[in-house]
C-alpha cells in the first residue's frame, strides 16, 4: 500500500473543507469510516488515495424518526447498530434482516450506513490490478465478459462491465424508497437511492451520481403504512459471511388477499441494486397467490442477459422473489 | 551464530511500512530478553537459512546476491523516501504506548510489529478470516481493515487481555475444556469474538452461535468444540 496523508475532520464543514484543500493540491481524496471496503482495496492497490480524510468523528451516528413518521439515519450509523435499531427491527424488518445476512459481526460492527450505499464491487478482475477492468481503469477493457463470470451480472450490464453491486443494505432500502441526503460544495441536495447509483452504460468507473467534493450525510426512509409487511431473502454458497448470488427484498401491503403496494428490489444479479417496476406492475391490484408471484417472478427477470457462467442466477433470482413474496404474505 | 543472524531475521519481519521507532515500554525490552517460543523459532529459522546456503551453492548455480542472503539489503526499500510518520498514542489492554506510525499502517500491523503483541494473528489481511479479531471499545472489529492512527483514545483489547494474571477468562477457560481448537492460529480471534458475543445480541441455539461466529474462520475444522465452548461460556455469564 502506499503511503498517504492522513487528516482527521470533526464536522462535515471540516470535512468538506479538508476535501476542497487536498484536492486544489491535485490530491486523489478518499474518506475513510468503517474502512472495511477502502482499506482492503488500498492493500490490492485498487484505491490509491493520496489523502485520507476520517469521518469516524463525525456527528452522524445517530437513528431517529423523521416529522412525517419516517426514519432519518446517520451515514456513520453502523451497520450493526441499524440492523438492532428497535424501530428498524419493528418497522423495517427488511432492512435489518439484510444487515445481518451481510458480512460477519465484526464487519458489521465498523462497516457505516454512507460507506455501506458507496461499496465496490467484488468483481475478482475489478480486485485484481494484472486484468484489464473497464471500472478501475477506464478503456481497458472487461475481463468478466468473456472470462469466468459466474458472479456478475445479469441485469443492467453493459458490453464494457457486468458487475454486480455486492450490498445487502443497499436493496433493502431500495425497496423502502429511501432517500440519500447529501452536501458539498454547492450545498445540501437529496436523491432517491434508486436514482443514487448509475448503470455501467460506456462509463462503469462512473457509479453514482455523487459530485466531487460531495459526502453523504443521511439516509432517510419514508414511513409505511400499517399492515405493511417485509422480508429480505439471501442465498449465496455457503450459509453465511458471503455476498449474494441472488437475493430479494420484498416491501408489501395486502388488503385481504389483494396486493394493494408492493416494492421490490433484487441483490446479486443487477450491476446496482435492482429495483423491479416489471415485478411491482404484475402483483400491485392482483391475488396474492402463487401464480401471481411465479408472474412477478418471470416479469422481473425478462430482460436477463445470461454470461456463460451466470445463468443459473435467472431462476435462482426467480425462485428467491417466488420464497420472499410467499413468506412476505404468509402470516 | 544466532546472534550474527539475527538482523535478517529483524529485516524479515520488519514490515515493509516501517516506522523510525519501537515501543518503549521496559516490559516489551524485559520479554525480548527471555526465550519465548517466538525467539527461539526465530534462531531456529535463522540457522536453518544458515545451513541451506551451501545446499543451494552447490546443488544450482546461483547469483552473487543470492547467494549471500545475510548481506541482501533489507526488504523495506520505501523507508528513505515515504512520507512522513505521525505520533500515535495507542491504548491496548489498559496500556498507553507511544509510537511514529506511518498512516498506512494497519491497527493489526501495529499490534503485531511495533507492540509486539503477537497473539492477535495475521491470516488473510482482507476481512476475510477473522484471525485478526481485536475489540474496540468493547466491539468486536478486523484489526486488517482499520488504520492504526484512526484509534488514538479507544479503548483496545487483544487476547493478551483478557486473562487476570494466570486467571483465564471464562470462553478462554472454555476453549481448553472442550478443545476448541486444533492447530491454534484461529484460536486468539475466536476467543476475541465469543468474548465479544457474550454481550451482543444472539439467539440461544447452537446454530445462532454459528451465525454469530461465522465472522471467524477456522480450517482444521474445529467448529463443533469451538460451538460447544461457547455456549459453555455464555451458560456461566
Amino acid at each position: 500500500m502506499e503511503n498517504f496523508e492522513f487528516t482527521k475532520a470533526s464536522t462535515v464543514q471540516d470535512a468538506l473543507a479538508a476535501t476542497r484543500s487536498a484536492s486544489s493540491a491535485q490530491k486523489l481524496v478518499r474518506f475513510v469510516a468503517g474502512g472495511t471496503t477502502l482499506i482492503d482495496l488500498m492493500k490490492l492497490n485498487v484505491e490509491r488515495p493520496t489523502t485520507v480524510i476520517d469521518i469516524n468523528s463525525l456527528p452522524l451516528d445517530r437513528v431517529g424518526a423523521t416529522a412525517d413518521g419516517g426514519l432519518k439515519i446517520g451515514a456513520m450509523v453502523r451497520n450493526s447498530d441499524l440492523a438492532h435499531d428497535p424501530s428498524v427491527q419493528k418497522n423495517y424488518a427488511v432492512l435489518s434482516e439484510a444487515l445481518l445476512s451481510g458480512a460477519s459481526p465484526q464487519l458489521r460492527n465498523m462497516a457505516t450506513t454512507g460507506g455501506n450505499i458507496l461499496q465496490r464491487t467484488r468483481c475478482y478482475y475489478f480486485r485484481d490490478t494484472a486484468y484489464a477492468c473497464n471500472k478501475r481503469d477506464p478503456g481497458s477493457g472487461c475481463s468478466a465478459i468473456d472470462g469466468y463470470n459466474r458472479i456478475h451480472a445479469v441485469l443492467g450490464g453493459s458490453q464494457h462491465c457486468i458487475a454486480t453491486h455486492p450490498s445487502d443494505m443497499a436493496v433493502a432500502m431500495t425497496a423502502l424508497e429511501a432517500i440519500v441526503h447529501v452536501e458539498g460544495p454547492a450545498g445540501e441536495r437529496t436523491i432517491p437511492l434508486n436514482e443514487f447509483y448509475l448503470l455501467p452504460g460506456d462509463t462503469p468507473d462512473r457509479e453514482n451520481v455523487l459530485r466531487p467534493g460531495e459526502i453523504i450525510t443521511y439516509v432517510t426512509l419514508p414511513p409505511l403504512s400499517d399492515g405493511t409487511r417485509s422480508h429480505y431473502l439471501k442465498r449465496r454458497d455457503r450459509q453465511s459471511y458471503e455476498f449474494a448470488l441472488a437475493s430479494a427484498a420484498v416491501v408489501i401491503r395486502l388488503q385481504g388477499r389483494k396486493i394493494q403496494r408492493v416494492r421490490i428490489a433484487l441483490g446479486g444479479v443487477g450491476t446496482r441494486p435492482w429495483r423491479s417496476l416489471e415485478a411491482e406492475h404484475a402483483l400491485e391490484g392482483h391475488e396474492a397467490s402463487e401464480a401471481n408471484f411465479r408472474n412477478a417472478a418471470q416479469a422481473a427477470m425478462r430482460s436477463a442477459k445470461p454470461r456463460q457462467h451466470n445463468g443459473f442466477k435467472i431462476e435462482l433470482a426467480r425462485r428467491t422473489l417466488l420464497r420472499a413474496l410467499t413468506t412476505a404474505t404468509t402470516a | 551464530m544466532a546472534k550474527d543472524f539475527s538482523p535478517l531475521v529483524e529485516d524479515l519481519r520488519e514490515d515493509p511500512i516501517k516506522a523510525s521507532d519501537s515501543p518503549t515500554t521496559t516490559e516489551h525490552v524485559e520479554s525480548e530478553k527471555k526465550l519465548s517460543r517466538r525467539s527461539f523459532l526465530e534462531r531456529i529459522g535463522a540457522a536453518g537459512v544458515a545451513a541451506s546456503v551451501p545446499l543451494l551453492t552447490r546443488s544450482a548455480p546461483v547469483t552473487q546476491d543470492s547467494a549471500h542472503p545475510v548481506d541482501a539489503p533489507p526488504i523495506d526499500t520505501q523507508a528513505e523516501t515515504s512520507a512522513g510518520t505521525v505520533p500515535v498514542a495507542l491504548k491496548v489492554n489498559g496500556q498507553t504506548y507511544n509510537l511514529n506510525l506511518e498512516p498506512r499502517v494497519t491497527l493489526l500491523d501495529a499490534l503485531r510489529e511495533r507492540i509486539h503483541l503477537f497473539g492477535t494473528k495475521k491470516g488473510c489481511d482482507h476481512g476475510q478470516c477473522g484471525a485478526c479479531t481485536v475489540h474496540v471499545n468493547g466491539r468486536r472489529v478486523n484489526s486488517c481493515l482499520t488504520f492504526a492512527v484512526m484509534h488514538q483514545g479507544d479503548e483496545i483489547t487483544t487476547i493478551e487481555g483478557l486473562a487476570q494474571g494466570d486467571q483465564l477468562s471464562s470462553v478462554q477457560a472454555a476453549f481448553l475444556e472442550h478443545d476448541g481448537f486444533q492447530c491454534g492460529y484461529c484460536t486468539p480471534g475466536q476467543i476475541m469474538s465469543a468474548t465479544a458475543l457474550l454481550k451482543e445480541p444472539c439467539g440461544p441455539n447452537d446454530d445462532d452461535v454459528r451465525e454469530c461466529m461465522s465472522g471467524n474462520i477456522c480450517r482444521c475444522g474445529a467448529y463443533q468444540n469451538i460451538v460447544a465452548a461457547v455456549q459453555q461460556a455464555r451458560q456461566r455469564a
